[in-house]
């Protein structure tokens, strides 16, 4: 379980996060959601000890991250992957040796034991095969499954993932969203993600927030999305017209052409 | 991890800039014994000095101000994009989530391989000058044995010592200023390639102004 505890952050006069409380269940995939700008990111950031909150407390279970020195921080590190929103793949190393880099600077695994998490890991994101390539010779959507596979590499408790499906076509973010449900569940990870995709939304929301000018206007779970009477939410959700005639049509309101 | 990383650097440092340090060196060698040859003429300065000349000024000075100079642009700006490109696409924080030191792993081994890689360099530029400067006299007035003369003439080996220091000192100065400008990068691509600027040209001005402190504490 993570826990945010009175978050603040500011950047000179610009207050992007004004008091963020919110638990991130263990065991289950979270979502940050919000519109751009409204501080997801930063939070995520915050959450990961990227970032140190101008005010607030980040509790791993019982351990405060901003109170954790150089040692215990790193300790807790090799407990977290994440997925970047740009893959932060290492351009100049092979796929295998993005994957095997974090084995290679904290465990003392032999060549064969990496070889085969490596491979282990490729086929947990259905990329058997594609060792030796390098990132520029596979699709933006390989590098998000590679990506995936490097963050569990070390077998995580905590996967945070940022706008995991920025950049990808529809079936290729759904296979993502599906990818990252099925590690969170098989692994038992407490899983953390930051999007503004309303398919992951629906999909696979299990603890939700939504951000709003840096401050948390709405929690739920994603059966509670479409009832809620959050105008805030209700606004985020049905924002493209499209979905707000879907929405009007469901409810025997119009009778207008999609 | 550490360890691959300092040979891929030494190599990239090392071999990657031979090419430039050697055909830099052979004219500043050829430059000085034709602008001596000029100065000499007329003179009643033993016509064997050019060798010596020629010698130390590239030993003490040319070879390694130069090259480090060279290095400060070809080096450290290589280092500050490659850094900085890196804390642009996302590496560094990555990195710092896996819970690697990145100063110490993207910093040290760059400084280690400078510290090894650039007195090699100059060692190579300094006979390299002494054989452009001899080229260049004996295609003009001097015999070789002139030349060879001056060269064996009034050796003092601390200025070896000498061309060492600096070259270690100059190796450090234009690496850390080029992983600090790199490291601390805001912005965007704009902001990249001012830092890389930066990184050149306070490293130039840094090796310059510990050439001339060097030189006052050494032979002062």
């Amino acid at each position: 379980m993570i826990r945010a505890e009175g978050i603040h952050k500011s950047f000179d006069e610009n207050h992007v996060l004004k008091g963020i409380d919110f638990t991130f269940e263990a065991s289950k995939t979270n979502l940050i959601i919000g519109k751009s700008g409204a501080g997801k990111t930063v939070l995520l950031k915050i959450l990961v000890g990227l970032m140190n909150p101008s005010q607030g407390h980040v509790w791993y279970d019982d351990q405060d991250l901003c109170d954790l020195n150089k040692n215990e921080l790193i300790k807790l590190r090799m407990q977290v992957g994440m997925l970047f929103q740009g893959n932060a793949l290492f351009d100049s190393m092979t796929v295998e040796e993005n994957i095997r880099f974090p084995m290679d600077m904290f465990t003392k695994m032999t060549e064969g034991e990496k070889k085969k998490r490596v491979d282990y890991c490729l086929e947990q994101v259905s990329m058997e095969g594609i060792n030796n390539k390098f990132p520029s010779e596979i699709s933006g959507g390989m590098q998000k499954r590679v990506g995936i596979a490097r963050a569990i590499v070390l077998k995580p408790k905590y996967l945070f993932a940022d706008e995991p499906n920025s950049g990808l076509d529809p079936k290729t973010a759904i296979t993502i969203d599906a990818l990252l449900t099925d590690i969170t569940n098989a692994n038992n990870i407490t899983t953390i993600i930051n999007t503004h995709d309303m398919n992951s939304v629906m999909e696979i929301g299990e603890n939700i927030c939504l951000l709003h000018f840096g401050k948390l206007a709405w929690q739920g779970t994603k059966d509670e999305v479409l009832d809620s009477p959050n105008e805030i939410l209700q606004d985020f959700i049905f924002a493209s017209p499209f979905l707000q005639k879907l929405k009007a049509r469901a409810m025997g309101n119009s009778s207008t052409p999609l | 991890m550490y360890y691959k990383e300092t040979i891929r650097q030494m190599y990239d440092i090392g071999i990657g800039s031979l090419m430039i340090i050697f055909v830099v060196s052979l004219f500043i060698g050829a430059v000085t014994a034709v602008q001596f040859t000029y100065q000499l003429e007329g003179t009643l300065i033993p016509r064997y000095y050019i060798g010596y000349i020629v010698r130390d000024m590239a030993i003490i000075e040319l070879a390694v101000t130069f090259s480090s100079i060279i290095l400060a642009g070809k080096v450290g700006s290589n280092i500050a994009s490659e850094i900085g490109g890196m804390r642009q696409k996302e590496h560094i924080d990555a990195m710092e989530i896996m819970g690697v030191n990145t100063a110490s792993y993207l910093v040290l081994p760059k400084i280690i391989a400078a510290l090894f890689m650039i007195p090699i360099l100059v060692s190579v530029a300094a006979v390299v000058s002494i054989g452009g400067g001899y080229v260049a006299a004996t295609s003009g007035t001097y015999s070789s044995e002139e030349f060879i003369e001056g060269l064996r003439s009034f050796f003092i080996p601390w200025n070896v010592c000498i061309m060492y220091i600096k070259a270690v000192v100059f190796a450090y100065i234009l690496t850390s200023i080029a992983c600090y400008q790199g490291y601390f990068v805001t912005g965007g691509n704009i902001e990249l390639g001012q830092a890389s600027t930066r990184a050149v040209v306070y490293g130039i001005i840094c090796i310059l102004i510990a050439d001339y402190i060097i030189a006052v504490l050494l032979t002062g």
